[in-house]
């Protein structure tokens, strides 16, 4: 594959969230904020570029029944390595990311790519599969964050767009948006018009409703 | 016994993983098409939840902890960085051991959950409660009610949600919404549901 489509095909055909359900633990709870979410995801794209490079580097040293456990301590010193940076140079976002920034250590995608795409490819693919991977992860945050943070608290990144009325504006901040559920029925919408755009990612029915035999009974 | 109890609750409900956290969502939604496997998934998940979280708890006191290792003369080591390494690889451990021995004692057992324990290896609900259990730093005791609490929180969603999706697959939903989107409005839904336990305080 070309480097181009590396980097372009996960972001919208073939969405780590939309599409490959991977990824969504740790993700729904960072985007209160969209300045928390733009870290999150650099921390991801780091990780998840890194740890295809060093999985795919070693892949033809790795016994396949203990590459998972191999494959889980590289994923997880890098994410150490993440964290520990965080802290230093950040410290206040680090305790807003909470538990999260360690919760990178079972994102799936990261496990997901490792196994399926750096096992078998060669470090350069795999390196930018995973910088495609971690953007389409990013994509989707980014614009859960932008809908919860304008919509929740009137501001985007920290900046006050609409100004709340309890500093004397207009907007009466619309509270669902910073609880959780919010986020789940943002990504459901997300996915919607995702494949209302690419028809071709529209999953079968279980069940087809049969049309109806006597319409004057209906 | 009564402060354990209110630990156990409160995870189940009030702060359960899957709805609140949002830990655990990968498994939640691509093994919640049927109520069996649904709770299938959900007792391993209690069973490693309530071996992983007292285990890293003890880990974390005389280990990895600032000063823990004062009684090998070592006053001065924190460890602490070496915890994210060490959590997971006790997970990853622990679950190898309980598939081997359910394999050779409780065969039954095994071949009812045995697909489902690799998976938990990479569940964010397992780690994220070990996370938690470190960060609001919790005893021996209060960890394990809190790792058995977050374990049936978690199986409660995710046979509930399985009930729900088994029903759903026989409604007129709207093209683009289909399976996975459809989904994700349900678990919001539930969400929603279980927030209404958030004013409880025991």
């Amino acid at each position: 594959m070309k480097t181009k489509e590396l980097l372009i095909t996960p972001i919208f055909k073939n969405n780590p969230i939309a599409l490959q359900v991977l990824g969504v633990c740790s993700a729904l709870a960072v985007t209160v904020n969209l300045a928390v979410t733009l870290v999150m995801c650099a921390a991801v794209i780091a990780v998840a570029a890194f740890s295809n490079l060093f999985v795919s580097m070693v892949r033809e040293h790795i016994p396949s029944n203990i590459r998972i456990i191999v494959q889980m301590t590289i994923i997880a010193s890098l994410v150490i390595v993440v964290d520990q940076v965080l802290k230093a140079v950040a410290y206040d976002m680090s305790r807003q990311l909470s538990v999260f920034v360690a919760l990178i250590i079972t994102n799936c995608i990261i496990m997901g790519r490792a196994e399926a795409f750096a096992m078998n490819n060669k470090p350069i693919p795999s390196l930018l599969d995973g910088i495609g991977n971690g953007l389409g992860y990013s994509v989707v945050l980014v614009a859960v964050a932008t809908f919860r943070e304008l919509l929740g608290s009137g501001t985007l990144l920290n900046y006050t767009i609409l100004r709340p009325v309890t500093e004397g504006g207009w907007y009466e901040p619309n509270g669902l948006f910073i609880l959780p559920p919010s986020a789940f029925f943002l990504i459901g919408f997300f996915i919607w018009g995702l494949r209302v755009w690419k028809k071709e990612q529209v999953e079968e029915p279980d069940f087809k409703i049969a049309p109806n035999t006597k319409p004057q009974e209906a | 016994m009564e402060h354990y109890l209110s630990i156990f609750i409160s995870t189940i409900f009030v702060e359960n993983m899957a709805l609140a956290y949002f830990l655990g969502m990968c498994t939640f939604l691509a093994i919640s098409k049927k109520i069996g496997a649904a709770f299938g998934l959900g007792v391993a998940v209690i069973v490693v939840q309530i071996i992983t979280v007292p285990v890293n708890n003890l880990l974390f006191t005389h280990v990895l902890s600032e000063g823990a290792l004062a009684w090998a003369g070592l006053p001065d080591v924190d460890l602490s960085f070496l915890g994210l390494v060490t959590y997971i690889g006790v997970i990853a451990a622990l679950v190898q051991i309980l598939e081997m021995v359910l394999d050779k004692f409780v065969p039954k057992l095994y071949s009812a959950l045995g697909v489902f324990l690799p998976l938990i290896t990479v569940n964010c609900a397992i780690l994220g409660s070990t996370m938690f259990m470190v960060e609001r730093s919790y005893t021996f005791n209060e960890s394990l009610a809190f790792g058995a609490g977050s374990g049936v929180g978690w199986a409660l969603a995710i046979t509930a949600l399985a009930g729900i999706r088994e029903k759903m697959k026989y409604s007129d939903v709207p093209e683009g919404l289909r399976g996975l989107g459809i989904t994700f409005i349900t678990v919001g839904l539930m969400s929603l549901g279980f927030m209404s336990f958030g004013g409880i305080d025991l």
